[in-house]
């Protein structure tokens, strides 16, 4: 299921809190886009409280990617077409 | 699976009266990591299976593999699912429930659980527990019933809880 796994990403906070996650990409990137609480990206379904934020910059995307026995972690991703998707969103 | 007695069927044993109140419950499970919580899925599993719900319990493969293990012949558990399927389904569309009872000792276990709360029309009983369970709770900013209790090795403090709240 959570293709993310296959995927090249960098952790920029690990095993943080959801909220803190949600600071996180709010606070520090410039395009930041919200999205629904199981919204999917990468095949993966993105869990959360609302709000729900995803942050671009570049080429990359910024996602809160949660786990249930490690907490929640901030990625940047190569975006791709999701990118789009994630703008269409606005 | 119902039999021709009104007994559901599972692939691993038998049981289960069914009065078929049909109601769908979702128990979603958090890490394992406290003891707690596979006695309590059980025992919740059964509770409501007796009344007749059609039971789904939802976790990532330890806890499911704990649970399952405790049961091998499937008399309490219903059927079962990986957790980011589960939220996939109900994301989707493709299955609901409702009510679900959340597991949550942690911070991932709330984010779960509000989650299930936004995609999901269910009634949501967030079950909080684990050391920190009364300070876990202050930071729940969603619609759902909070049971909490500082319940660690001993499940009895939320099983009291269940009973009060299943009829």
């Amino acid at each position: 299921m959570s293709c993310i796994d296959e995927l090249k990403y960098e952790v920029l906070l690990s095993q943080c809190s959801f909220k803190e996650a949600r600071e996180y990409i709010k606070n520090n990137f410039k395009e930041v886009i919200e999205v629904p609480p199981g919204y999917r990206i990468f095949d993966t379904f993105l869990i959360g409280v609302p709000p729900l934020f995803v942050g671009v910059e570049g080429e990359d995307v910024i996602i809160p990617f949660t786990k249930p026995c490690y907490g929640t972690y901030v990625m940047r991703i190569k975006g791709g077409e999701e990118i789009e998707k994630l703008r269409a969103k606005r | 699976m119902l039999s021709a007695d009104g007994m559901i069927m599972e692939s691993s044993g038998e049981m289960a009266p069914v009065t078929g109140s049909g109601r769908r419950v979702l128990i979603l499970l958090g890490c394992p990591e406290v003891p707690v919580q596979t006695s309590i899925a059980l025992y919740l599993s059964f509770r409501l299976r007796m009344r007749g719900d059609d039971v789904v319990v939802a976790g990532t493969g330890a806890a499911l593999k704990l649970a399952k293990l405790a049961d091998p012949e499937g008399h309490y558990l219903g059927e079962t699912m990986n957790i980011d399927r589960c939220i996939a389904s109900i994301s989707e569309g493709k299955t609901d429930f409702d009510l679900c009872f959340a597991f949550a000792h942690s911070d991932a276990g709330i984010a779960y659980a509000g989650t299930v709360s936004y995609i999901s029309k269910a009634e949501l009983y967030l079950l909080l527990f684990g050391r920190g369970a009364e300070d876990l709770a202050e930071t729940v900013e969603f619609d759902c019933i909070k049971l909490v209790a500082k319940a660690v090795h001993n499940p009895a403090p939320l099983k009291k809880l269940i009973d009060e709240v299943i009829d």
